[in-house]
Protein backbone atom coordinates (compact mmCIF):
# COMPACT_ATOMS: atom_id res chain seq x y z
CA UNK A 1 0.00 0.00 0.00
CA UNK A 2 2.28 2.90 1.08
CA UNK A 3 5.97 2.26 0.60
CA UNK A 4 8.11 4.66 1.90
CA UNK A 5 11.88 4.57 1.17
CA UNK A 6 15.04 6.46 2.29
CA UNK A 7 13.01 9.37 3.06
CA UNK A 8 15.43 12.37 3.31
CA UNK A 9 14.57 15.97 4.80
CA UNK A 10 16.94 18.77 5.93
CA UNK A 11 15.73 21.91 6.62
CA UNK A 12 17.33 24.98 6.14
CA UNK A 13 20.51 23.48 4.57
CA UNK A 14 23.85 25.21 4.36
CA UNK A 15 22.37 27.67 7.24
CA UNK A 16 23.71 27.89 11.00
CA UNK A 17 19.95 26.63 11.48
CA UNK A 18 20.24 23.45 9.52
CA UNK A 19 18.56 20.73 10.85
CA UNK A 20 18.49 17.40 9.55
CA UNK A 21 14.70 15.70 10.15
CA UNK A 22 14.79 12.97 8.29
CA UNK A 23 17.79 10.28 7.07
CA UNK A 24 16.79 7.55 5.07
CA UNK A 25 13.98 6.36 6.83
CA UNK A 26 12.14 3.31 5.04
CA UNK A 27 9.04 2.55 6.10
CA UNK A 28 6.19 -0.11 4.68
CA UNK A 29 2.32 -0.04 5.21
CA UNK A 30 0.17 -3.03 4.00
CA UNK A 31 -3.52 -2.80 3.10
CA UNK A 32 -5.87 -2.48 6.67
CA UNK A 33 -2.37 -2.24 8.54
CA UNK A 34 -3.12 0.66 11.21
CA UNK A 35 0.75 1.51 12.06
CA UNK A 36 1.66 4.02 14.87
CA UNK A 37 5.16 5.68 14.95
CA UNK A 38 6.31 7.10 18.41
CA UNK A 39 8.92 9.55 18.85
CA UNK A 40 9.74 12.72 21.38
CA UNK A 41 9.55 16.27 20.42
CA UNK A 42 11.70 17.35 17.30
CA UNK A 43 11.90 13.33 16.46
CA UNK A 44 10.41 13.99 13.04
CA UNK A 45 7.33 12.42 13.30
CA UNK A 46 5.40 15.17 11.49
CA UNK A 47 8.42 15.62 8.82
CA UNK A 48 7.09 11.93 7.71
CA UNK A 49 3.58 12.66 7.73
CA UNK A 50 4.15 16.33 5.64
CA UNK A 51 6.48 13.97 3.54
CA UNK A 52 4.45 12.05 3.09
CA UNK A 53 1.34 14.71 2.67
CA UNK A 54 3.23 16.78 0.13
CA UNK A 55 3.28 19.83 2.03
CA UNK A 56 7.05 20.24 1.18
CA UNK A 57 9.92 18.97 -1.08
CA UNK A 58 12.01 15.73 0.17
CA UNK A 59 15.16 15.96 -0.37
CA UNK A 60 15.66 12.41 -1.36
CA UNK A 61 13.99 8.78 -1.16
CA UNK A 62 10.75 8.11 -2.98
CA UNK A 63 7.38 7.55 -1.61
CA UNK A 64 4.51 5.22 -3.22
CA UNK A 65 1.05 5.38 -2.37
CA UNK A 66 -0.89 1.78 -4.00
CA UNK A 67 1.74 1.48 -6.72
CA UNK A 68 1.87 5.36 -7.90
CA UNK A 69 4.89 7.10 -7.18
CA UNK A 70 3.65 10.54 -5.54
CA UNK A 71 7.24 11.57 -4.63
CA UNK A 72 7.12 14.75 -7.02
CA UNK A 73 2.97 15.01 -6.64
CA UNK A 74 2.01 18.88 -5.42
CA UNK A 75 0.38 18.61 -1.89
CA UNK A 76 -3.32 19.27 -3.56
CA UNK A 77 -2.88 16.46 -5.90
CA UNK A 78 -2.27 13.86 -3.70
CA UNK A 79 -4.91 14.82 -1.36
CA UNK A 80 -7.27 12.84 -3.65
CA UNK A 81 -5.72 9.22 -1.63
CA UNK A 82 -5.01 11.04 1.44
CA UNK A 83 -7.24 12.26 4.52
CA UNK A 84 -5.27 14.22 7.02
CA UNK A 85 -6.22 15.45 10.67
CA UNK A 86 -3.85 17.78 12.44
CA UNK A 87 -2.71 18.08 15.53
CA UNK A 88 -4.20 21.90 16.25
CA UNK A 89 -7.43 21.21 16.17
CA UNK A 90 -8.21 24.35 14.20
CA UNK A 91 -6.47 23.88 11.17
CA UNK A 92 -8.60 21.08 9.63
CA UNK A 93 -11.53 22.99 9.54
CA UNK A 94 -12.49 26.42 7.74
CA UNK A 95 -13.84 28.04 11.02
CA UNK A 96 -16.40 30.83 9.09
CA UNK A 97 -17.79 27.89 7.10
CA UNK A 98 -20.80 26.26 8.38
CA UNK A 99 -20.86 22.43 9.35
CA UNK A 100 -22.22 21.25 6.26
CA UNK A 101 -20.50 23.78 4.24
CA UNK A 102 -16.89 22.17 5.83
CA UNK A 103 -18.37 18.69 5.18
CA UNK A 104 -19.02 19.23 1.34
CA UNK A 105 -15.09 20.70 0.73
CA UNK A 106 -14.48 17.39 2.29
CA UNK A 107 -16.85 15.26 0.60
CA UNK A 108 -15.32 16.66 -3.22
CA UNK A 109 -12.04 15.59 -2.00
CA UNK A 110 -9.40 15.13 -4.98
CA UNK A 111 -12.48 16.49 -7.24
CA UNK A 112 -12.74 19.23 -9.96
CA UNK A 113 -15.02 22.28 -8.47
CA UNK A 114 -17.63 23.05 -10.58
CA UNK A 115 -20.14 26.01 -10.41
CA UNK A 116 -23.05 23.11 -9.25
CA UNK A 117 -24.37 24.34 -5.76
CA UNK A 118 -22.06 23.55 -3.41
CA UNK A 119 -24.11 21.51 -0.56
CA UNK A 120 -26.86 19.16 -2.24
CA UNK A 121 -30.33 18.10 -0.38
CA UNK A 122 -29.06 14.53 -0.74
CA UNK A 123 -25.46 14.86 0.76
CA UNK A 124 -27.43 16.96 3.89
CA UNK A 125 -29.52 14.18 4.36
CA UNK A 126 -26.46 11.66 4.57
CA UNK A 127 -24.60 14.41 6.97
CA UNK A 128 -26.91 14.80 9.12
CA UNK A 129 -26.67 10.93 9.43
CA UNK A 130 -23.27 10.99 9.79
CA UNK A 131 -22.93 13.68 12.33
CA UNK A 132 -25.77 12.03 14.57
CA UNK A 133 -23.62 8.88 15.18
CA UNK A 134 -20.84 11.21 16.39
CA UNK A 135 -23.19 11.69 19.23
CA UNK A 136 -21.76 15.34 19.90
CA UNK A 137 -25.05 16.67 18.88
CA UNK A 138 -23.99 18.45 15.91
CA UNK A 139 -26.74 17.08 13.58
CA UNK A 140 -28.69 19.85 14.47
CA UNK A 141 -26.30 22.66 13.79
CA UNK A 142 -25.68 21.91 10.34
CA UNK A 143 -25.76 25.79 9.46
CA UNK A 144 -23.49 26.89 12.48
CA UNK A 145 -20.14 27.97 12.06
CA UNK A 146 -17.50 25.57 12.92
CA UNK A 147 -15.42 28.50 14.70
CA UNK A 148 -18.52 28.58 17.21
CA UNK A 149 -17.07 24.15 18.23
CA UNK A 150 -14.83 23.16 20.64
CA UNK A 151 -11.60 21.51 19.86
CA UNK A 152 -12.83 18.51 20.50
CA UNK A 153 -16.08 18.66 18.56
CA UNK A 154 -13.87 20.27 15.64
CA UNK A 155 -11.55 17.56 15.73
CA UNK A 156 -14.35 14.74 15.45
CA UNK A 157 -15.69 16.48 12.63
CA UNK A 158 -12.17 17.21 10.92
CA UNK A 159 -12.07 13.30 11.11
CA UNK A 160 -15.52 12.85 9.48
CA UNK A 161 -13.98 14.89 7.20
CA UNK A 162 -10.92 13.20 6.69
CA UNK A 163 -13.05 9.92 6.32
CA UNK A 164 -15.69 11.06 4.36
CA UNK A 165 -14.68 10.00 1.03
CA UNK A 166 -12.36 6.59 1.88
CA UNK A 167 -8.92 7.59 1.25
CA UNK A 168 -6.35 5.05 0.21
CA UNK A 169 -4.15 6.33 3.52
CA UNK A 170 -5.44 8.52 6.46
CA UNK A 171 -2.67 10.13 8.09
CA UNK A 172 -2.60 11.40 12.12
CA UNK A 173 -0.71 13.81 12.89
CA UNK A 174 -0.66 13.83 17.25
CA UNK A 175 -4.20 14.68 16.48
CA UNK A 176 -5.17 14.33 20.25
CA UNK A 177 -2.46 15.67 22.06
CA UNK A 178 -3.86 19.26 21.95
CA UNK A 179 -7.23 17.99 23.66
CA UNK A 180 -7.81 17.01 27.28
CA UNK A 181 -7.66 13.81 28.60
CA UNK A 182 -11.26 12.39 28.25
CA UNK A 183 -12.10 14.41 24.67
CA UNK A 184 -8.85 12.61 23.42
CA UNK A 185 -10.34 9.55 24.90
CA UNK A 186 -13.59 10.07 22.79
CA UNK A 187 -11.78 11.27 19.46
CA UNK A 188 -9.79 8.11 19.70
CA UNK A 189 -12.72 5.60 20.05
CA UNK A 190 -13.63 7.53 17.37
CA UNK A 191 -10.89 7.16 14.82
CA UNK A 192 -10.71 3.14 15.80
CA UNK A 193 -14.60 3.47 14.65
CA UNK A 194 -14.26 4.90 11.66
CA UNK A 195 -10.76 3.39 10.51
CA UNK A 196 -12.46 -0.29 11.63
CA UNK A 197 -15.89 0.76 9.92
CA UNK A 198 -14.19 1.65 6.51
CA UNK A 199 -10.82 -0.64 6.50
CA UNK A 200 -8.60 2.21 5.96
CA UNK A 201 -4.82 2.32 6.12
CA UNK A 202 -3.27 4.26 8.87
CA UNK A 203 -0.08 5.74 9.24
CA UNK A 204 -0.79 7.40 13.20
CA UNK A 205 2.26 9.60 15.13
CA UNK A 206 1.79 10.20 18.74
CA UNK A 207 4.38 11.20 21.43
CA UNK A 208 1.62 8.97 23.88
CA UNK A 209 3.67 5.29 24.31
CA UNK A 210 -0.10 4.07 25.57
CA UNK A 211 -2.37 5.23 22.94
CA UNK A 212 0.42 3.98 20.63
CA UNK A 213 0.36 0.62 21.42
CA UNK A 214 -3.55 0.22 22.23
CA UNK A 215 -4.42 1.72 18.63
CA UNK A 216 -1.72 0.18 16.50
CA UNK A 217 -2.55 -3.03 15.20
CA UNK A 218 1.30 -2.94 13.69
CA UNK A 219 2.35 -0.96 16.81
CA UNK A 220 5.16 0.38 13.74
CA UNK A 221 8.30 2.06 15.15
CA UNK A 222 9.66 4.51 17.05
CA UNK A 223 11.33 7.58 15.80
CA UNK A 224 14.36 8.83 17.07
CA UNK A 225 17.16 11.68 15.87
CA UNK A 226 15.68 11.20 12.61
CA UNK A 227 15.82 7.22 12.31
CA UNK A 228 13.19 4.55 12.71
CA UNK A 229 14.43 2.33 15.80
CA UNK A 230 11.92 -0.24 15.18
CA UNK A 231 9.63 -1.32 12.09
CA UNK B 1 -29.52 70.43 -1.91
CA UNK B 2 -31.79 67.38 -3.37
CA UNK B 3 -29.33 67.74 -6.36
CA UNK B 4 -26.40 67.28 -3.89
CA UNK B 5 -27.71 64.10 -2.21
CA UNK B 6 -28.58 62.78 -5.40
CA UNK B 7 -25.08 62.91 -6.75
CA UNK B 8 -24.18 61.83 -3.61
CA UNK B 9 -26.50 58.88 -3.65
CA UNK B 10 -25.63 57.86 -7.39
CA UNK B 11 -21.64 58.41 -6.90
CA UNK B 12 -22.23 56.08 -4.22
CA UNK B 13 -24.04 53.44 -6.45
CA UNK B 14 -21.09 53.49 -8.84
CA UNK B 15 -18.54 53.21 -6.12
CA UNK B 16 -20.18 49.88 -4.46
CA UNK B 17 -19.56 47.78 -7.35
CA UNK B 18 -15.65 48.54 -6.62
CA UNK B 19 -16.51 48.02 -2.96
CA UNK B 20 -17.92 44.53 -3.47
CA UNK B 21 -14.52 43.70 -5.95
CA UNK B 22 -13.02 45.27 -2.32
CA UNK B 23 -14.91 42.77 0.14
CA UNK B 24 -13.99 39.69 -2.32
CA UNK B 25 -10.51 40.23 -1.95
CA UNK B 26 -9.81 41.87 2.01
CA UNK B 27 -12.61 40.04 3.39
CA UNK B 28 -13.10 37.00 1.22
CA UNK B 29 -9.69 36.22 0.17
CA UNK B 30 -7.99 37.82 3.58
CA UNK B 31 -5.82 39.95 1.34
CA UNK B 32 -5.08 43.91 1.11
CA UNK B 33 -5.61 44.49 -2.44
CA UNK B 34 -3.89 47.57 -3.76
CA UNK B 35 -3.56 46.74 -7.44
CA UNK B 36 -7.19 48.05 -7.07
CA UNK B 37 -5.77 52.05 -6.83
CA UNK B 38 -4.85 50.87 -10.71
CA UNK B 39 -7.29 48.70 -11.82
CA UNK B 40 -10.09 51.87 -11.64
CA UNK B 41 -8.32 54.55 -13.99
CA UNK B 42 -7.53 51.34 -16.17
CA UNK B 43 -11.53 50.47 -16.16
CA UNK B 44 -11.81 54.42 -16.90
CA UNK B 45 -9.53 54.49 -19.57
CA UNK B 46 -10.44 51.44 -21.36
CA UNK B 47 -13.86 52.38 -21.49
CA UNK B 48 -13.41 56.41 -22.40
CA UNK B 49 -10.70 55.28 -25.13
CA UNK B 50 -13.12 52.65 -26.75
CA UNK B 51 -16.24 55.39 -26.61
CA UNK B 52 -13.95 57.88 -28.27
CA UNK B 53 -13.87 55.50 -30.93
CA UNK B 54 -17.31 55.66 -30.89
CA UNK B 55 -17.73 51.74 -29.93
CA UNK B 56 -20.94 50.67 -28.22
CA UNK B 57 -20.58 51.79 -24.55
CA UNK B 58 -21.98 48.99 -22.69
CA UNK B 59 -19.33 46.64 -25.06
CA UNK B 60 -17.01 49.13 -23.70
CA UNK B 61 -17.92 49.56 -20.40
CA UNK B 62 -17.52 45.17 -20.46
CA UNK B 63 -14.20 45.23 -22.46
CA UNK B 64 -13.04 47.52 -19.05
CA UNK B 65 -14.19 44.60 -16.94
CA UNK B 66 -12.27 42.35 -18.80
CA UNK B 67 -9.17 44.86 -18.78
CA UNK B 68 -9.41 44.55 -14.86
CA UNK B 69 -9.70 40.69 -14.85
CA UNK B 70 -6.16 40.58 -16.49
CA UNK B 71 -5.00 43.15 -13.83
CA UNK B 72 -5.98 40.99 -11.50
CA UNK B 73 -4.47 37.76 -13.06
CA UNK B 74 -1.35 39.95 -13.23
CA UNK B 75 -1.60 40.81 -9.21
CA UNK B 76 -2.78 36.86 -8.71
CA UNK B 77 0.46 35.49 -10.78
CA UNK B 78 3.10 37.91 -8.97
CA UNK B 79 1.30 36.75 -5.89
CA UNK B 80 1.03 33.05 -5.96
CA UNK B 81 3.92 32.13 -8.83
CA UNK B 82 6.90 34.58 -7.96
CA UNK B 83 5.71 34.12 -4.34
CA UNK B 84 5.79 37.80 -3.80
CA UNK B 85 3.70 39.23 -0.81
CA UNK B 86 0.54 40.02 -1.84
CA UNK B 87 0.55 43.48 -0.67
CA UNK B 88 3.53 44.23 -2.41
CA UNK B 89 2.01 42.08 -5.87
CA UNK B 90 -0.50 44.67 -5.36
CA UNK B 91 1.51 47.74 -5.33
CA UNK B 92 3.72 46.24 -8.60
CA UNK B 93 0.63 45.78 -10.86
CA UNK B 94 -0.99 49.20 -9.29
CA UNK B 95 2.49 51.57 -10.31
CA UNK B 96 2.86 49.11 -13.72
CA UNK B 97 -0.79 49.99 -14.44
CA UNK B 98 -0.28 54.13 -14.02
CA UNK B 99 2.42 54.03 -16.92
CA UNK B 100 -0.53 51.12 -19.00
CA UNK B 101 -3.27 53.55 -18.32
CA UNK B 102 -1.33 57.13 -20.25
CA UNK B 103 -0.67 54.82 -23.04
CA UNK B 104 -4.13 53.85 -23.27
CA UNK B 105 -5.49 57.37 -22.57
CA UNK B 106 -2.67 58.48 -24.61
CA UNK B 107 -2.66 61.51 -22.24
CA UNK B 108 -2.96 61.74 -18.49
CA UNK B 109 -7.05 62.46 -19.17
CA UNK B 110 -9.54 61.36 -21.74
CA UNK B 111 -13.21 63.03 -21.81
CA UNK B 112 -15.78 61.83 -23.80
CA UNK B 113 -17.89 65.00 -22.90
CA UNK B 114 -20.97 64.90 -25.20
CA UNK B 115 -20.50 61.62 -25.81
CA UNK B 116 -22.49 58.35 -25.91
CA UNK B 117 -22.56 56.82 -22.79
CA UNK B 118 -24.43 53.89 -21.04
CA UNK B 119 -26.43 56.70 -19.21
CA UNK B 120 -27.00 58.25 -22.65
CA UNK B 121 -30.41 56.43 -23.36
CA UNK B 122 -32.16 57.18 -19.76
CA UNK B 123 -31.08 60.69 -19.99
CA UNK B 124 -32.61 61.62 -23.36
CA UNK B 125 -36.21 59.94 -22.32
CA UNK B 126 -36.28 62.58 -19.85
CA UNK B 127 -35.06 61.23 -16.74
CA UNK B 128 -32.29 63.61 -15.06
CA UNK B 129 -28.50 63.05 -14.75
CA UNK B 130 -28.12 61.43 -11.59
CA UNK B 131 -31.45 59.61 -11.57
CA UNK B 132 -30.17 57.99 -14.76
CA UNK B 133 -27.24 56.86 -13.22
CA UNK B 134 -28.66 55.91 -10.06
CA UNK B 135 -31.30 53.27 -12.38
CA UNK B 136 -27.92 52.02 -14.46
CA UNK B 137 -25.63 51.68 -11.03
CA UNK B 138 -28.39 50.23 -9.19
CA UNK B 139 -29.47 47.90 -11.92
CA UNK B 140 -26.06 46.71 -12.27
CA UNK B 141 -25.18 46.33 -8.84
CA UNK B 142 -28.18 44.38 -8.26
CA UNK B 143 -27.47 42.07 -10.82
CA UNK B 144 -23.56 41.25 -9.79
CA UNK B 145 -25.03 40.49 -5.88
CA UNK B 146 -27.29 38.04 -7.46
CA UNK B 147 -24.55 36.82 -9.41
CA UNK B 148 -22.26 36.72 -6.47
CA UNK B 149 -24.48 35.21 -4.26
CA UNK B 150 -25.14 32.55 -6.72
CA UNK B 151 -21.44 31.97 -7.71
CA UNK B 152 -20.04 32.03 -3.75
CA UNK B 153 -22.33 29.14 -2.92
CA UNK B 154 -21.43 26.67 -5.83
CA UNK B 155 -18.30 24.68 -5.28
CA UNK B 156 -16.05 26.52 -6.94
CA UNK B 157 -17.25 29.96 -4.76
CA UNK B 158 -17.06 27.84 -1.23
CA UNK B 159 -13.48 26.62 -2.10
CA UNK B 160 -12.27 30.27 -2.76
CA UNK B 161 -14.21 31.43 0.38
CA UNK B 162 -12.56 28.32 2.56
CA UNK B 163 -9.44 29.47 0.80
CA UNK B 164 -9.51 32.41 2.43
CA UNK B 165 -9.95 30.93 5.49
CA UNK B 166 -7.34 28.37 6.26
CA UNK B 167 -4.85 27.33 3.20
CA UNK B 168 -4.15 24.28 4.76
CA UNK B 169 -6.66 22.78 5.58
CA UNK B 170 -8.10 23.70 1.56
CA UNK B 171 -4.88 21.85 0.23
CA UNK B 172 -5.75 18.76 2.24
CA UNK B 173 -9.42 18.76 0.60
CA UNK B 174 -6.85 18.41 -2.92
CA UNK B 175 -8.00 22.11 -3.82
CA UNK B 176 -5.17 24.28 -5.37
CA UNK B 177 -4.78 27.52 -3.40
CA UNK B 178 -3.08 29.22 -5.89
CA UNK B 179 -5.80 29.36 -8.97
CA UNK B 180 -8.26 29.77 -6.17
CA UNK B 181 -6.84 33.19 -5.03
CA UNK B 182 -5.91 34.15 -9.03
CA UNK B 183 -9.54 33.44 -9.47
CA UNK B 184 -10.57 35.90 -6.43
CA UNK B 185 -8.08 38.38 -7.68
CA UNK B 186 -9.56 38.12 -11.14
CA UNK B 187 -13.34 38.97 -10.06
CA UNK B 188 -12.24 41.53 -7.65
CA UNK B 189 -10.31 43.64 -9.81
CA UNK B 190 -12.84 42.93 -13.11
CA UNK B 191 -15.27 44.47 -10.59
CA UNK B 192 -13.16 47.20 -10.02
CA UNK B 193 -12.54 48.24 -13.87
CA UNK B 194 -16.05 48.16 -14.31
CA UNK B 195 -16.89 50.26 -11.71
CA UNK B 196 -14.12 52.82 -13.15
CA UNK B 197 -15.58 52.70 -16.24
CA UNK B 198 -19.05 53.54 -14.96
CA UNK B 199 -17.80 56.49 -12.76
CA UNK B 200 -15.46 57.83 -15.94
CA UNK B 201 -18.85 57.98 -17.81
CA UNK B 202 -21.22 59.44 -15.11
CA UNK B 203 -18.57 62.02 -15.43
CA UNK B 204 -17.68 62.32 -18.60
CA UNK B 205 -14.04 61.82 -18.33
CA UNK B 206 -11.31 59.62 -17.09
CA UNK B 207 -8.09 60.63 -15.63
CA UNK B 208 -5.11 58.83 -14.48
CA UNK B 209 -4.83 59.62 -10.77
CA UNK B 210 -8.63 59.29 -9.82
CA UNK B 211 -7.78 55.73 -8.47
CA UNK B 212 -5.37 56.83 -5.90
CA UNK B 213 -7.46 56.67 -2.29
CA UNK B 214 -9.16 54.12 -3.89
CA UNK B 215 -8.77 51.30 -1.45
CA UNK B 216 -9.58 53.52 1.30
CA UNK B 217 -12.51 54.88 0.49
CA UNK B 218 -13.64 51.06 -0.66
CA UNK B 219 -12.42 50.00 2.98
CA UNK B 220 -14.39 52.75 4.47
CA UNK B 221 -17.28 51.91 2.39
CA UNK B 222 -17.16 48.74 3.45
CA UNK B 223 -16.55 49.07 6.81
CA UNK B 224 -19.43 51.41 6.69
CA UNK B 225 -21.84 48.77 5.68
CA UNK B 226 -20.98 46.06 7.71
CA UNK B 227 -21.53 48.10 11.23
CA UNK B 228 -24.54 49.85 10.10
CA UNK B 229 -26.13 47.31 7.98
CA UNK B 230 -23.98 44.10 7.92
CA UNK B 231 -26.16 40.43 8.82
CA UNK B 232 -25.54 37.28 9.21
CA UNK B 233 -26.13 36.07 5.32
CA UNK B 234 -23.76 36.50 2.61
CA UNK B 235 -27.01 37.95 0.91
CA UNK B 236 -27.38 40.79 3.35
CA UNK B 237 -23.37 41.53 4.04
CA UNK B 238 -23.14 42.32 0.09
CA UNK B 239 -26.17 44.48 -0.12
CA UNK B 240 -24.95 46.36 2.85
CA UNK B 241 -21.97 46.89 1.19
CA UNK B 242 -24.02 48.92 -1.46
CA UNK B 243 -25.49 50.71 1.47
CA UNK B 244 -22.53 51.25 2.92
CA UNK B 245 -20.82 52.84 -0.67
CA UNK B 246 -23.90 55.18 -0.55
CA UNK B 247 -23.80 56.34 3.05
CA UNK B 248 -19.57 57.03 2.69
CA UNK B 249 -21.09 59.35 -0.16
CA UNK B 250 -23.72 61.32 1.69
CA UNK B 251 -21.11 61.78 4.66
CA UNK B 252 -18.77 63.24 2.40
CA UNK B 253 -21.40 65.22 0.89
CA UNK B 254 -22.40 66.24 3.93
CA UNK B 255 -19.05 67.44 5.56
CA UNK B 256 -18.32 69.18 2.17
CA UNK B 257 -21.47 71.24 2.91
CA UNK B 258 -20.87 71.80 6.51
CA UNK B 259 -17.27 73.74 4.77
CA UNK B 260 -14.48 71.42 4.89
CA UNK B 261 -11.82 72.16 2.89
CA UNK B 262 -12.08 69.83 -0.13
CA UNK B 263 -8.71 68.95 0.05
CA UNK B 264 -8.71 67.56 3.33
CA UNK B 265 -11.04 64.86 2.28
CA UNK B 266 -8.30 61.99 1.75
CA UNK B 267 -6.95 62.96 5.34
CA UNK B 268 -10.69 62.63 6.83
CA UNK B 269 -11.41 59.46 4.86
CA UNK B 270 -8.01 57.90 5.68
CA UNK B 271 -8.75 58.89 9.82
CA UNK B 272 -12.41 57.51 9.77
CA UNK B 273 -10.88 54.01 8.45
CA UNK B 274 -8.52 54.13 11.07
CA UNK B 275 -10.95 54.60 13.79
CA UNK B 276 -13.06 51.89 12.29
CA UNK B 277 -9.71 49.31 11.84
CA UNK B 278 -9.42 50.36 15.39
CA UNK B 279 -12.62 49.76 16.77
CA UNK B 280 -12.54 46.26 17.60
CA UNK B 281 -9.81 46.43 19.84
CA UNK B 282 -11.01 49.84 20.77
CA UNK B 283 -14.07 48.26 22.51
CA UNK B 284 -12.09 46.51 24.86
CA UNK B 285 -9.89 48.69 25.63
CA UNK B 286 -12.66 50.88 27.04
CA UNK B 287 -14.13 47.48 28.64
CA UNK B 288 -10.96 47.10 30.15
CA UNK B 289 -11.31 50.75 31.38
CA UNK B 290 -14.32 50.84 32.41
CA UNK B 291 -13.32 47.49 34.69
CA UNK B 292 -10.80 49.26 36.66
CA UNK B 293 -12.92 52.50 37.35
CA UNK B 294 -15.62 50.27 39.13
CA UNK B 295 -12.81 48.78 40.83
CA UNK B 296 -11.39 52.22 41.96
CA UNK B 297 -14.75 52.94 43.06
CA UNK B 298 -15.19 50.31 45.23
Amino acid sequence: MLYIKDLTKVFNPGTVNEKTALTGLSLHLAPGDFVTVIGGNGAGKSTLLNSVAGVFPVDGGQVTLDGQDITRLSEHRRARYLGRVFQDPMMGTAADMNIEENLALAYRRGQRRTLKWGVSAAERAQYKDLLHELDLGLEKRLTDKVGLLSGGQRQALTLLMATLKAPKLLLLDEHTAALDPKTAAKVLALTQKLVEENHLTTLMVTHNMHDAIRLGKKTGGALDNDRLLLS
Amino acid sequence: MTQVLLGAVSLGILWSIMTIGVYITYRILDIADLSVEGTLPLGAAVACFMITRDINPYLASFCALLAGCLAGLCTGLLHTKLKIPALLSGILTMIALYSINLRVMGAPNLSILRMETVFRPLARAGMSNSAAIITVGGVCALLLIGILYWFFGTELGSAIRATGNNQRMVRAQGINTDTMKILGLVISNGLVGLSGALIAQSQSFADVQMGTGSIVIGLASLIIGEVLFGGKSFFRRLVALILGAVVYRLIIALVLELGMNPNDLKLFTAITVALALWLPQGRELLRTFRKLLAKEGN
